[in-house]
């Protein structure tokens, strides 16, 4: 019995199940029973979090400071000088970016002082024309990616200038082009930095780890303690969020450089600089550049989250939309966003994957051709500016700027659309709403609640075991304990009860659909590009068309994760069915197989440690939505994080709340990761 | 340093060389001397290899965590030299030729660069040694994938500092040398490996080194490409007389490149020795398996197979030079009726040559020296 157990996974999965449901009946559900629910042992962690920020901001280290203001010196604590000073470097950069397309005064109140310009009336400076903004990066988009990519800017551009969502869209532009470039520079340093040193790079692997898991919530919080509120504090968060896939993506492509091409360097007489900056890193290239990318898409999806805590743009005109319940406006303002996504993109793609051309001679003309370019349009673009002027002498001069909401707008359009759908699908809507809430979610919301403590430990150390062995158990139930640990484990078990349904749904989803598509090339393909632009959209844009159907319920969340999450499930299961050598195909032909039986024994088999690693990624993916559609009302832990944003206190509160996020994911990723990792090895895949 | 090569193209066996003998050699200093190399893999090989006093046993240091890959290499390389380093996958050769250029640190023994310990060089003097001395060739053509074909020739000039006008002109003369001219603005995916491996010789010869490491240069490459590259390589080392230390995994090309060889067995130098005595006494059972199956005619010189002769005994007026390779006299021996004699360079008669003995080394299948086994 012992040895047939020992041999067989499903035997002992079995065997758990039984177990598991026997604990589930047998332990009562009462107050004080430990086997139930565990002491919140860990309840005074936030509060002893609190109060090491607060000794940290305001009573460590103090040095004097000179106030010029009071002409004396003063004792100030170090960590909030150095603070303040990050935050006033930042907050100078992005105005700078801004007033250089919108114009403004503030840059050079910084140099002047306000008295100076107070006085001289005339230092403004304009700002530029929309055209010729829209013009240079029309360019851009020529000199990477040629006339289409040129036509796809511009007509993103021209967009968000007639619909007059240019200054909100120019604020967000301004803060991504400070952020992005900050956390890639960061990145790279420590990308390179752990590369070089084994020591960083045990160090770095785990926060990295808990960094991509973590919600995007969880950042605000202590950055919005330690550097306030406002544009800069959003980009600092911002910053802090996009840079991990930038170390990992830079470390990666350094260690995909060949060994002999680093040694053919080191012949060549590189010091370690020019080894690095010379042969190595341009080697990597298109990893790293891949990072950049990855970098710029997070930054995007942070544009939202971070108006939370004061970041101005279109993150925070959607926002005030949503809460008004103006879907239509909200669908325009999403729209722009998604437009500067895709723009920035494919813009970093296309920098990716061109090759430098190598002209050994080149006139004066054709090396500086994109410059002229610019300086005609420049010309060109103030001349018409000049010439609106004459034409709109009252109000607005429309080939200037057009201004925040005077642009043409469909909003009335979609509202009316909203409105229909709501007035002809109303019951349709409501009795699917109304049975998904009260015949499945309220159940199995009720089921995940009605889980004993120990016997969820038993479940899903169980299976890490199994999976595993009692290395990955261990992993496991050490991240669940501290969630047990804390007061918020019913709260956990909502999060799990919502993530669990959606990856269910978008796994099988994922999974069908993938396999459909990747019988066809064409298929195949659409899919793929599908992917790659839904990807793209910021997480929160998926919440505003579900909100227009199902309004602000458990449902909508529901939906707007599924679809979310089901990008990455489809992608890897065309990903590893493709992944099938073709001889394997033409051997499986020769044996005689029919479609259905090569899919079965031949392409499932091999795909499946891809498909895992999809699924590990839309458990990443619906954590993320899971936590973001606390904007929208849901009572996990996603609201408590929401919640302690508007708390003195919350620091403390919010960091828990986000490692107990980011260790259910985690604890997923060990297990799945195991088994994919074991999968692959048995195959013999690398 | 008298050395000769007939035009490329012709047929390898026809090339004739002044082999350089021993005593010519000794006294030369060389350039290259390795002095109980040690490489051993690990984390604790220093003490495990102290502990082991000198004599390394390679099962015994595994179970202690550590991987041998060269074990007591000693040897010279003289100025001019061809030295191959020969041997099977994992056989330590390229490990001791990273151990010669310092791209692995060799954790026991001297090895000297005309006559400096390069082992005690700091970072600095290191760079300055392989910016002005060295130039290696790699398997994989080690290319940068971001420069183009004059940018890669260029590279170690510029990384030395030489202007970009200067480094540029230098490079354009390495192109010609090596047949490139027309591809200066190829990126290195845009070309076949043999041409890839072209520009990996021109860069490593960019900076004039006197030393010239290659790493199994042709391995990659397809075999008549191969053969192409060799008659190449023939080419420039007759050009250019450059101290080559030269890894490669197939004998054949050994015994066509070498002035002598090294064959290399878990670490162990087996034999270090010029191509005909490898092939006529093979110091151990694991070199013989590879000269086994070589076409003595093709390899050895009448001078191995004479009978030596006082001035003033009777022989043929057909002469022969003594370092001729067998085969491409072998009609001329086995057409004449008398022994042949067998003059050197400067037409002094050393020795005869009969047709029985020619006979035995095309057909008898037995090496001809004493030693000679039944193979």
């Amino acid at each position: 019995m012992m040895q047939v157990l020992q041999k067989n996974k499903f035997l002992q999965f079995l065997l758990l199940i039984v177990v598991f449901i026997l604990l589930c009946m047998f332990i009562p559900a009462t107050e004080g029973n430990w086997l139930w629910r565990f002491e919140p042992l860990l309840k005074s962690l936030p509060v002893v979090i609190n109060n090491s920020v607060d000794y940290l901001m305001f009573d460590w280290w103090l040095i004097e400071v000179y106030d010029p203001e009071i002409e004396e010196y003063e004792e100030k604590p170090m960590m909030r000088q150095v603070t303040r000073s990050i935050s006033g470097f930042i907050l100078f950069l992005i105005e700078f970016v801004r007033e250089l397309m919108l114009g403004g005064v503030k840059t050079i109140v910084t140099f002047t002082g306000w008295d100076w310009a107070t006085e001289n009336q005339w230092a403004r400076w304009p700002g530029l024309p929309w055209t010729v903004v829209t013009g240079a990066v029309v360019i851009l988009g020529y000199a990477l990616g040629g006339v289409g990519l040129a036509c796809f800017v511009g007509f993103a551009f021209t967009y968000i200038a007639i619909f007059g969502q240019w200054e909100p869209s120019m604020q967000t532009l301004s803060f991504v082009l400070i952020a992005a470039p900050t956390a890639i520079l960061i990145g790279l340093f420590l990308g390179v930095w752990s590369y070089k040193s084994k020591t960083v790079e045990n160090i770095l692997n785990p926060l990295l780890n808990v960094a991509q898991i973590m919600p995007h919530f969880a950042y605000l919080i202590p950055v919005m303690v330690f550097f306030g509120i406002g544009d800069h504090a959003g980009a600092i968060a911002t910053i802090i969020f996009a840079t991990p896939p930038m170390v990992r993506l830079t470390n990666l492509g350094l260690k995909k450089v060949p060994a002999e091409v680093g040694e053919a360097g080191l012949m060549n007489g590189c010091t370690d600089w020019q080894l690095m900056r010379r042969v190595l890193i341009p080697s990597a290239r298109r990893d790293i550049l891949l990072g950049v990318n990855q970098v710029i898409m997070q930054c995007l999806a942070m544009v939202v989250i971070a108006s939370l805590i004061g970041a101005k743009g279109l993150g925070n005109d959607l926002l005030i939309a949503l809460n008004r319940l103006r879907i239509g406006l909200a669908l325009e303002i999403g729209i722009c966003i998604v437009l500067i996504a895709i723009v920035l993109d494919r813009l970093s793609l296309a920098w990716a994957n061109k090759q430098t051309d190598y002209f050994a001679d080149q006139s004066f003309k054709e090396r500086h051709k994109y410059s002229i370019w610019f300086m005609g349009i420049f010309v060109v673009g103030l001349a018409l500016a000049g010439v609106g002027q004459m034409i709109f002498k009252e109000g607005f001069n429309y080939l200037y700027l057009i201004p925040h909401n005077k642009g043409i707008t469909t909003e009335p359009f979609w509202q009316a659309g909203v409105d229909w759908m709501w007035d002809t699908f109303f019951y349709t809507l409501k009795g699917f709403n109304e049975w998904l809430i009260i015949d499945v979610l309220i159940p199995v919301k009720k089921a995940f609640l009605g889980m004993p403590v120990v016997a969820t430990f038993t479940l899903v150390m169980g299976i890490g075991f199994i999976v595993g062995g009692i290395r990955s158990a261990l992993i496991v139930g050490a991240y669940l304990l501290f969630i047990a640990l804390t007061e918020w484990w019913d709260r956990a078990l909502i999060t799990s009860y919502l993530m669990t349904m959606a990856v269910l749904i978008s796994g099988v989803i994922g999974i069908v659909v993938g396999t459909l598509c990747a019988q066809h090339p064409t298929a195949t393909r659409i899919l793929l590009a599908w992917c790659d632009t839904f990807q793209t959209f910021p997480s929160f844009i998926y919440l505003i068309p579900v909100m227009m159907l199902f309004g602000v319920t458990d449902t909508s969340v529901l939906i707007a994760i599924v679809v979310y999450a089901t990008i990455p499930a489809a992608r890897y299961t065309v990903i590893g069915l493709r992944s099938v050598p073709a001889e394997l195909h033409d051997a499986g032909s020769m044996s005689g197989v029919n479609r259905f039986q090569r899919f079965v024994s031949i392409e499932l088999p091999l795909s499946f440690p891809h498909m895992a690693l999809g699924i590990n990624q839309t458990v990443v993916f619906a954590l993320a939505m899971v936590i973001i559609g606390a904007l929208i009302g849901t009572d996990d832990l996603g609201q408590l994080i929401l919640g302690s944003l508007s708390d003195k206190q919350g620091v403390g509160n919010g960091l828990v709340l986000g490692f107990c996020v980011a260790f259910i994911g985690l604890a997923i990723d060990q297990i799945l990761r195991t088994w994919a990792n074991q999968r692959k090895a048995a195959l013999g895949i690398d | 340093m008298q050395r000769c090569f007939n035009n490329a193209g012709s047929a390898s066996n026809q090339v004739k060389c002044t082999p350089m003998s021993s005593t010519i050699l000794n006294t030369q200093d060389p350039t290259i001397r390795c002095d109980g190399v040690f490489k051993i893999f690990g984390d604790n090989a220093k003490q495990v290899l102290q502990a082991s006093a000198g004599t390394v046993n390679a099962e015994k240091f595994k179970e202690q965590g550590c991987i041998v890959g060269v074990n007591d290499a000693s040897f010279e390389v003289y100025p001019g030299e061809l030295l191959i380093i020969m041997g099977l996958s994992g056989s330590g050769k390229s490990t001791l030729l990273r151990c010669i250029s310092r791209l692995t640190e060799a954790t026991a023994g001297n090895i000297y660069i005309d006559g400096e310990d390069i082992l005690s060089l700091n970072n600095k003097k290191l760079i300055e040694l392989r910016r002005s001395k060295m130039g290696m060739v790699f398997q994989s053509f080690a290319l940068l994938p971001h420069k183009t074909v004059l940018e890669n020739i260029a590279f170690p000039l510029q990384v030395k500092g030489v202007s970009t006008k200067k480094s540029i002109e230098r490079a354009s003369e390495m192109i010609e040398l090596v047949s490139l001219s027309g591809r200066e603005n190829y990126f290195p995916r845009e070309l076949s490996g043999g041409q890839q491996q072209r520009v990996g010789i021109a860069r490593s010869l960019a900076i004039e080194p006197d030393i010239w490491f290659l790493d199994e240069p042709f391995s990659a490459l397809d075999p008549l490409i191969r053969k192409e590259m060799q008659d190449e390589f023939l080419r420039l080392q007759g050009v250019l007389s450059k101290t080559i230390l030269f890894v490669t995994h197939d004998f054949d090309e050994a015994l066509r490149l070498a002035d002598r060889i090294a064959i290399m067995k878990d670490g162990i130098i087996e034999q270090l020795d010029t191509p005909a005595n490898i092939v006529l006494n093979p110091a151990s059972e694991y070199v013989q398996k590879f000269t086994a199956e070589v076409p003595r005619e093709k390899v050895l010189k009448i001078e191995s197979v004479m009978d030596v002769v006082t001035p003033g005994d009777a022989v043929g007026d057909i002469k022969v030079q003594k370092d001729a390779i067998i085969e491409t006299v072998a009609e001329l021996i086995l057409n004449s009726d008398k022994p042949i004699s067998v003059v050197d360079e400067s037409g002094e008669l050393v020795g005869s040559v009969s047709a029985s003995k020619v006979i035995s080394v095309l057909f008898g299948g037995h090496s001809p020296g004493e030693t000679g086994q039944a193979s």
